[in-house]
């Protein structure tokens, strides 16, 4: 890229000359932010690394180095596979949900009906209200007493009210109320994405595509599927990387309770790290997120090439 | 025709079917959340009555002891407070970064503006145990100020990400121009970079407010004086007494809470998914 300013050659005695060097100025422009990001993000990180091979807890902070060891007693601990079992369940669970909810709801959207608008700024919702805020209206609708889903069912003669559901006391369904609140919350994300890269696609490509004979399953399954596979991606890649770290939904829902049946990485690595105050082993449990995410961000910045290429 | 006009009538029917089924289930959890908070405690605990309108009047007190006896005033200014400091800080950190990433410093900066916004994805539950230790070193444990200190760690990343869209987006002749008149490079971007992308700096206020105000993990570690609550926070964890949840206040406080993040959303969705997206779409 040809730029005016540099064409020309500078003389370098004064400092105000060095200010219009566009490598010098663009450094000193850029170092704030990734100061503010090295030492609050990078640090931290090396930190969490080192608290995971330590013996350090708040009442002995002695950063004692103790190797694997940590990674070993968690792993030992019979509870731990179910919350890595319950965080994969949880993770894949309401991203398989979100995604098929998304791609239903963008069908519908894509179409003009009267009240599109408003229907769309509604369904936004879930995704934009705050979600704790969220969650705490999902626990009141699941109530074990008051549920509003359970009156409806038994309204309308599903169940009685001796065997209704009690969504977040029971084993199986703790774990399948969180990924529903989960799923909720990210099919509206789902939809503009799909709505995002639907929009996109040419329509002189469709229209190619109809008048080649085509039919509507062809035209959705060889060419838009295809076509907003990048996108569709990144937006995969956001959901997989919020919910598999998450720990507010289960936090405020179940405590990761009944008996463990809801734990999840980061719930995990709350109760063991901050609430008793076991920092390193927290920090082992938290870095056991660590491989999925790599793996998620590898798989997006492959995708951010091809984009540049 | 008799047929085609049967499925015509079929296919209508399933198209506001499917209308109706995604706005029942985004809205609903919502729509519940509303009529609770109007709804008296004899009405509301009361399995038999229908739960969907209200059986006795609508009623304010809930509402009411929400402003008067609880600390939601408090944590409503907290909020705000945070957000505007986090917004500030991440103005200024994120605005020259961005256009020094999209305009000074070429293939590099492509490559440390991906880098940059990669952190954006590192999880708060990975950060909170080390970040809990530097939060008390700085003597800020158990006070909002923590999180004004910790969010611009998301923000920043985010916002730069934005920006840098915004200033791609731009024509550079502009500044090129003001250069050839005898502005600075500095000057050029603060007299025709900046007042150029107003709606780009509209659009990070926005989701930095609504970033901080979305956050929960962060608050839940750092602070648990109940004064120093923000907004969420206090709603989700506060507003319990002993085992008992008051439906009514929660509910109220969550809707009042809810309301600005939900019309900010709306309005600026499209730039946040471009800004998301990161032109993925092209």
């Amino acid at each position: 890229m040809a730029v005016i300013a540099d064409s020309v050659p500078k003389p370098r005695a004064h400092f105000r000359f060095l200010l219009d060097r566009r490598d010098v100025l663009g450094s000193l422009m850029v170092a704030p932010a990734i100061l503010y990001v090295l030492l609050l993000v990078g640090v931290p990180f090396l930190m969490a690394v080192y608290y995971s091979m330590s013996a350090y807890t708040i009442y002995d902070p002695s950063w004692s180095f103790v190797g694997l060891s940590n990674f070993e007693d968690v792993l030992q601990d019979p509870g731990f596979k179910q919350t890595l079992w319950n965080t994969f369940l949880f993770t894949f669970g309401s991203q398989a949900l979100g995604l098929i909810l998304g791609k239903f709801g963008a069908l519908v959207l894509l179409r003009p009906f009267p009240g599109r608008k408003i229907v769309r700024a509604l369904i936004i919702l879930p995704w934009a209200v705050p979600i704790a805020l969220a969650t705490v209206a999902w626990q009141w609708m699941f109530d074990s007493l008051y549920s509003v889903i359970n009156w409806t069912f038994i309204a309308l003669g599903f169940v009685t009210r001796d065997e209704a559901p009690n969504w977040l006391g029971s084993q199986h369904l703790a774990l399948l109320s969180v990924t529903i609140v989960n799923a909720w919350r990210f099919f509206p994300f789902a939809i503009v994405i799909f709505l995002a890269g639907i929009t996109a696609i040419p329509q002189d490509v469709l229209d190619a595509a109809t008048v080649d004979g085509a039919g509507f399953w062809r035209r959705n399954y060889q060419i838009i599927v295809p076509m907003i596979l990048p996108i569709m991606t990144i937006g995969l890649v956001f959901g997989i990387v919020f919910t598999f770290t998450d720990l507010s939904i289960v936090f405020l829902m179940t405590m990761g309770g009944p008996v463990g049946a809801t734990s999840v990485l980061g719930f995990a690595g709350f109760q063991t790290g901050i609430t008793s105050g076991d920092v390193s082993h927290g920090a082992a449990i938290s870095l056991f997120m660590l491989p999925v995410l790599l793996i998620v961000v590898v798989t997006m910045l492959r995708f951010i090439r091809r984009r540049e290429i | 025709m008799q047929k085609k006009g049967l499925v015509g009538v079929l296919q209508e029917t399933g198209f506001y079917g499917g209308v109706a089924f995604f706005f029942i289930l985004a809205a609903f959890p919502f729509y519940w959340m509303t009529i609770t908070s109007f709804k008296t405690n004899a009405d509301l605990y009361n399995v038999n009555n229908i739960p969907f309108w209200f059986t006795n009047p609508p009623t304010l007190e809930h509402f009411r002891y929400l402003f008067e006896r609880t600390l939601f005033t408090t944590w409503m200014l907290n909020s705000l407070i945070i957000g505007l400091c986090v917004t500030a800080i991440t103005l200024v950190t994120a605005l020259p970064a961005a256009y020094s990433l999209a305009r000074m410093t070429g293939r590099n900066g492509e490559a440390l503006g991906i880098g940059i916004f990669l952190t954006y994805l590192v999880p708060p539950t990975l950060l909170f145990l080390p970040l809990s230790r530097v939060i008390t070193i700085l003597g800020l444990q158990n006070s909002m100020w923590s999180l004004v200190v910790v969010y611009p760690t998301f923000t920043i990343p985010f916002c730069t990400w934005l920006l840098m869209g915004f200033f791609k987006a731009m024509p550079r002749e502009i500044e090129e121009a003001a250069i050839v008149d005898g502005c600075s490079l500095f000057g050029a971007f603060i007299k025709m970079a900046i007042p150029l992308s107003v709606p780009g700096i509209l659009t990070t206020i926005i989701f930095t407010f609504t970033l901080t105000l979305q956050e929960f993990v962060y608050a839940l570690t750092f602070v648990s004086a109940s004064d120093q609550k923000p907004i969420t926070l206090g709603v989700a964890t506060d507003l319990i007494r002993g085992d008992v949840y008051y439906w009514g206040e929660i509910m109220a406080g969550a809707l009042i809470a809810s309301i600005p993040v939900a019309i900010a959303y709306n309005l600026f969705l499209d730039r946040f998914i471009a800004g998301i997206t990161g032109g993925a779409v092209k």
